[in-house]
Order: structure tokens, then sequence, then C-alpha cells
């Protein structure tokens, strides 16, 4: 069992979990996942690192509730609570260095995070910065409040840039704006940006990847897919890449966001929704149930 | 194996039978009439998961055995991969000595209950039963599986298992990486040497194969769970969550005091045909769809949370035991329409005969001498059919089976919601990967010592899958059987790593 040490909210249906496992922590490095399971009728789900602290051997994972999986996460697991199955560190480690360049070239890495992909880009900032890269972070959410680790990203990078889809936070606008401003002004100063790193909703890192093709940006992006087992097994995170199938799990979790099929990733995503519904639809239900009877039941013991 | 079910003698003939056993001369017991097991009605088990066939009463496997000719040569003995004494046993069961038979098996196979189930007898065992050979029809073998799987669910049931004896410690300790048939035999073995043993799993649950891939109506998990458990009362320790290479390495575990290291990560990388269409929503590796129906417990969605996809019309591609299996769960899903395809025809199918038959029954409409060619989806991104062209039989290929010729010009379409790709497993190449030292086959597959077990690098012994190619879950069991006994040997001859270095 895997004990919570630590559970934060992080905003809107966000939280942040510290989670013991010792074994990951040790061996964890930029870019990998772990396979969770957090209970014993749960199904397996793929979270991207987000930190790790190496001497209380505890891994950080950030969770947004959005199906019945997570949200049972972020609302019925507290601290001491434990998680069954903790598995990993699982996926390829971020490849430390700009593509098509010699291993010991230093150069301008724009990290761009939107919403939760912030927390699994920090490990990754850090990577590039103590290689010695220039890292200019680029955070994005649709509101101030669903903004997460931003001091975090301030800390570990050279500049870091927030904007928000109303401008509630820095600057009003999408994270592709700021990135195309941010290639193009350094350009314009005679500098370059010379990888791009998009983390965050597919569609978002879908439209990162287009914005930076046409300056001929190298640009990784990090994936995550449905996954069963994360260790090659199941091939249901199979994505396609430059036209060949792609196991997100054993071959990524990040490709070349220029040969990634987003489109068809999407909709594989989308390929259990009803399911989906039915589950989290049949979780409300119960979980409403629980409510109602508890003080019910509370009541006639009293009596 | 018969096609057609048949009466089966009186209990009062299956007494005399029995009774008068020893007056029997060989030429009378081979004229005997078979016993049959009952089974689950085809109609009615399409609507559960529980198991197909029903065991044998206790006079009903005393009966079968009585029909065992105990051949001086033995010749069923040789087509056993691990050689269980079969006429030994079948005698015992005759004589009405459970106990005794099941000890007799448990020599040289440590899981006579899943044996009993998912070997290919008429293939091993069954396959040179003389009985047979004398009626020129293999179902007229002995049922040695079934007998065996008798046993194993008496000693479990009524008898009280008697675990093997473990061995006086040694202080040496053996780590082996993967949970399923070869790592649980292994383990097991050591123990009885008296070594440590801990095996190392990636998923939640010990089994691999037996768990994941293998169904409940085939192999119900409470065996399985029951033999993990008797492992765990011999004091083999299991390590769940471990992903080995990824969560530590070989290397790693000799650091951490491992003597030695038995590697049985098995085939799980799923094959693709590679046609178009493979990424369209309703594919599925047969890894993938047994694991959520199996492992996952996706036939109690939503009481489990992990999901299948539940569609009227189903195409499985293969013809091997995992296809069988896929198609037989999707109809236990709720398909109204399961198709088989496979390029060449029945004959050539590699599935066990009993998988064959029990999928017939059930329905599972066979598209012989079908080759996939793409697979057709909607305007959605949704499989709506499978696009196949029809073959002939060629010359036969390298291993004797007729090759699949297309025929030009002859295409069909099928169709289905969901397409199954049941073709085939590679080797886990985590392991290969991460390991310094290891010598891989052109196929990812470890190479071996084969009198040994033991990889290029030493310490370090493998079986199963991973060196075997898919296989089966007996070979596995006697490569683990095989490396527990030279990693002993391995062990006796090397000084204690915790020693002090001489010299």
């Amino acid at each position: 069992m895997f004990r919570i040490a630590l559970k934060q909210p992080l905003g809107e249906n966000v939280s942040l979990f510290e989670v013991e496992a010792p074994r990951v922590a040790r061996r964890h490095r930029a870019g990998q996942f772990v396979m969770v399971r957090p209970h014993a009728s749960s199904e397996r789900i793929p979270l991207t690192i987000a930190d790790v602290d190496r001497d209380r051997g505890t891994i950080t994972l950030v969770v947004q509730a959005v199906g019945k999986t997570t949200i049972e996460m972020t609302e019925g697991f507290a601290e001491g609570d434990e998680f069954a199955n903790v598995a990993g560190p699982l996926g390829n480690p971020t490849h430390i260095g700009v593509p098509g360049k010699p291993e010991d070239f230093r150069g301008t890495v724009a990290c761009v995070a939107g919403g939760i992909g912030a927390a699994p880009m920090l490990p990754i900032v850090r990577a590039f910065r103590d290689a010695g890269h220039d890292v200019v972070t680029i955070l994005g959410a649709r509101r101030r409040d669903l903004l997460v680790f931003e001091d975090r990203l301030g800390a570990a990078s050279n500049e870091l840039l927030v904007c928000t889809d109303d401008g509630s936070a820095g600057r009003k606008g999408f994270v592709t704006d700021v990135l195309k401003d941010a290639i193009e002004g350094r350009r314009a100063r005679g500098g370059d940006v010379d990888l791009a790193v998009a983390i965050g909703p597919p569609l978002m890192m879908k439209f990162c990847s287009k914005t930076t093709e046409p300056y001929g940006v190298a640009t990784l992006v990090s994936l995550n897919t449905i996954m069963v087992d994360g260790t090659g097994m199941c091939g249901g995170c199979r994505v396609m890449v430059d036209g060949t199938a792609r196991y997100v799990c054993v071959d990524g979790p990040e490709f070349d966001g220029h040969r990634v099929d987003f489109d068809g990733m999407m909709r594989r995503q989308a390929m259990y929704k009803p399911e989906e519904a039915a589950s989290l639809a049949r979780y409300r239900e119960r979980d409403h149930t629980c409510r109602l009877e508890a003080p019910a039941a509370a009541a006639e013991t009293e009596a | 194996m018969s096609e057609e079910r048949r009466e089966n003698p009186t209990p009062d003939e299956l007494t005399a039978r029995i009774e008068g056993r020893k007056d029997l001369k060989p030429k009378d017991r081979g004229q005997l009439p078979r016993i049959f097991w009952a089974e689950q009605d085809p109609a009615e088990r399409v609507g559960n998961i529980r198991e197909v066939p029903f065991a044998y009463t206790p006079i009903q496997a005393r009966a079968e055995a009585v029909r065992c000719l105990s051949c001086k040569n033995e010749p069923c003995v040789s087509g056993c991969p691990v050689g269980v004494d079969v006429p030994g046993f079948l005698k015992l069961v005759a004589d009405g000595d459970f106990r005794g038979a099941i000890r007799l098996i448990k020599e040289t196979n440590l899981l006579p209950a899943i044996c009993g189930r998912v070997c290919p007898q008429e293939s091993q065992c069954q396959e040179n039963c003389m009985v047979a050979k004398v009626h020129k029809d293999l179902g007229f073998a002995v049922s040695v599986g079934k007998i065996e799987a008798f046993l194993a669910d008496w000693e479990r049931e009524e008898g009280g298992v008697e675990l093997p004896a473990v061995g006086a410690p040694t202080g040496r300790r053996v780590a082996i990486i993967g949970g399923g048939p070869s790592g649980l035999t292994c383990a097991g073995d050591l123990r009885r040497l008296g070594h440590e043993a801990v095996v190392f799993e990636a998923f939640h649950k010990a089994g691999g194969v037996l768990v994941y891939g293998i169904p409940e109506f085939r192999l119900p998990k409470s065996i399985v769970q029951a033999e993990v458990d008797n492992l765990a009362k011999m004091g083999v320790e299991f390590e769940f969550d471990t992903v080995v290479g990824q969560t530590f390495t070989v290397d790693e575990l000799f650091d951490d005091g491992f003597d030695a290291v038995y590697v049985a990560t098995g085939a799980g990388l799923p094959y693709f045909l590679n046609v178009p269409g493979e990424d369209m929503n309703g594919v599925y590796s047969a890894n993938e769809y047994l694991t959520r129906a199996n492992l996952m417990g996706a036939f109690r969605f939503p009481e489990e949370d992990t999901p299948v996809l539940r569609r009227d019309n189903v195409a499985v591609l293969g013809g091997g035991n995992v296809a069988m299996d896929a198609a037989r769960t999707a109809l236990r899903l709720g398909a109204k329409n399961v198709y088989l395809v496979y390029r060449r025809s029945r004959q050539e199918m590699p599935a066990r005969l009993e998988e064959v038959h029990h999928a017939e029954q059930e329905g599972v409409q066979f598209r012989m001498l079908s080759a996939p060619v793409e697979i057709l989806a909607g305007g959605d991104g949704w499989v709506r059919a499978l696009r196949v062209q029809r073959c002939e039989l060629g010359e036969p290929d390298e291993k004797g089976r007729r090759r699949p010729v297309p025929i030009e010009g002859a295409y069909e379409e099928i169709p289905v919601e969901i397409v199954i790709e049941a073709i085939g497993n590679g080797p886990n190449p985590l392991i290969p990967k991460t390991t310094p030292g290891l010598t891989t086959s052109r196929h990812g597959t470890l190479v071996v010592d084969e009198a040994t077990m033991m990889t290029t690098r030493k310490g370090v012994f493998a079986g199963g899958d991973i060196v075997a190619g898919a296989s089966t879950v007996i070979l596995a069991m006697g490569h683990g059987r095989k490396a527990a006994g030279a990693i002993d040997a391995y062990l006796k001859s090397e000084t204690p790593a915790s020693s002090p270095e001489l010299g």
C-alpha cells in the first residue's frame, strides 16, 4: 500500500498528493509516470510525476478531478489514506537536449504548460535549467484560480510568462499567443527558441505544435493516453506518430509534436465516454445515497 | 475430446469396472467405453463466466483411469514437457488412492489444477496414448488432463493440500522477475531447496497470463489464487507493483544481496497486423481485451471501474487459444455475432481441440481461409467492418502447416463494431534493454544455455516465453523447474556473496 503523506487542494477540482513510494522516488527522472490504482476496484490510470523527495521517499502527483477515478481520488482519499497500487517510474525520461544539435549544445527551451500540465512540467523545467539551458516557461489556464504551480515554476525557470483566457491573471490570451511572441521576440533580438516542450490538454499540445511548426522549432509533447498496464502489454495507448503506431507507455510518453496524429489520439481518448459517464453517475448516486443515509442511520442509533 | 456427447455407463457399470479392473487384460481395457464429463449447456454458459466443464466425480475419475494400458514404454510420459508419471498416477487413481496420485504428480508438476485445465493434452500426453492409437482416434485417449484436474480439485476441496516440504535454509536469496507460471514454479522449487525466493510482479496480482489472459470460464481465478497462497505459505515472498527494468534493474538486485536472478517476464508485447485502420476506435489487442475483462474485472463493470466495449458484432483475428478465449469472452460480454477470422483452415489452427470445440458449441462463427486486409471505419472513427481476402491452401511452410495463398480479387466485408487481434505476442524488451550482458535472439528472446537456462550473464537465468517466444503454460513451468535445479547447482558452486573474498 502507498500512503498519502500529504494532500493539498490546488484550486478548483485539483489536488496535490505526496505519496510514499520510495522506490519510484529513487529512480524517477523527469518525464516519467506511474500507474495508479487507488483501490481494489479502480481502474489503473497513468499519472505523470510532478516532483519527488528522495529523502522522504515520496512522489508528488497532481490530480484533476475529471472522471470517476480522479474524482474519487480527490474527494475520497485523505492524508494518511493509502492508494492500493502505484507502479513505476514508467516510460522514458525526457531527453534533456535539443534534437538535431550536439549533446553539449545549450540554448533556449520554451516549456509550455496548460492547466495541470504545469505539474509534470516542473521536473522537466528543472532538468533543462540544471543542464544549463535558458528556460522560459509559459503557463496558461482558463482563469486565475486554475493556475497551478505558478510559484514553483517561477522559481525553477529563467523566465515565467503567465496567461489566462479571461485575463484574470497575466496576459489575456492563449499559451500559443505567448509562445509565438516568445519565438518572434527572441528572433528579433538575434536569439531563438531552440526547443519547445508542451504539456497540457491534447488540443493545447496540438496547437502549440502547429504554432512552432512554421518556425521550425522542434517540439516535444508529453502524451497521456488510456492505458491498462503501462508496460507495453496491452497496446491500448497506441498513437499514430508519422503514420506508425507507437506505444505511449514504452516508446513515449514524449513524442515529436509535429508528427503526432492528435485528432486520432483525441478520438481514441473518447472511446469509453459513455462508460465513463455511467460509472460517474453511479458513483454520484451512491455518494448521494450514502450522505442521505449516514445521518439517518446515526439518528436511528441515537434513538 | 469427442465431437458428440454420449451416454456414460451406469453407476453400477462404473463400480463393476473399478472392482473388476485387476482381471482386465490390456486388450479389454482399450475397449472400455470412455467416461464423459458433464459440461455447462452452451446456451446457458454464454450468459455466465463460470467454468465450462464440470469435474469428474470420484467414481468417474477412477473408471476413466482404468482405461490406461500402463504401456511399458510410457509414450504419454515422453509427450509431457515435464515428464509427469502418467501411467503411475492413473494406476493410483484407478485404485482409489487419490492422495498417492496427487503426490506423484506433484513430484514433477507443482500446479496440476492449472495444467489439467490449460495444457494442450491432445498434442502432448494424450497424443501418444496407445488407446487412441488402437482406435485411430485421438478422442479415445485416456482423459489425462481431466483426471489431473479432478485430483488437484479433490486435494484442494476435500483431501487438504499438502504443501511440499521446504528445505533447510541455505541463506541464499533468489529474485524471480515475473509472477507467471514459470516464475511461480521456479519460486516453489527454490523454496523446496531451501533458498529464499522473492517474486517481483509488475501487476497488482500474481499469476501472469493465468490471471490477465486465460478467462475465468477456462481457469477459475480462485484456483490460481489458491496456488499462489500455497506458495506464500511455503515462504515465497511477493512484491507487487515492481516493474524490473524501471522500478529497479537486475544489477541493483545483485547489489541488494540477491545471489541469482530468474527472468520470467513472458511474451507480453502484442503484435498487430499492420493493416490500415488499426488505430480506429473499437480495435483491441487480445491482451488488452482479455486483461480488461479478466484481471481488471470488466465483466462486472460498473461494479468494477474498468470498462470494456460491448457490441453486437465482433471479429477476432487468429486461430490460437488466445483467439478462442477472446471470442468466447466476447460472447459472454453480450455479442450476438462473433466471427473467428483465420487465414488458414481449421486443421492448421494451433488452438487446443477442446477450445475450438467449445467455441463452436457456443456459437462462434468460424471464417476460415480469410486474411484480414483492412479495418473499415465510419466517419466517426469507429469500426464498422473488417475487410478480408479469401485464401486457399498452398504448399506447406517450414513448420509443415499449409500456407494460405490469397485469391486475387476475392474480397469480402464482415460488418463488425469490434476487432480483436490475437495474432501473437513478442517477448517483453524491458529486461534485455536495461540489463547489460544479456544476449537476445533476432526475435528478441533471451539466449540461454538449454541445460541450465542460464543467460549469457552469470547468475542470471531465464525461462518461459521470454526464452521460448509465445509457448505454453506447461513449457514455461518446465523451464522454471529446470532453472530452479540449475540455480541450486550454481549457488552451491559459488562462494556466498556475503562471505569474505579469499586471497
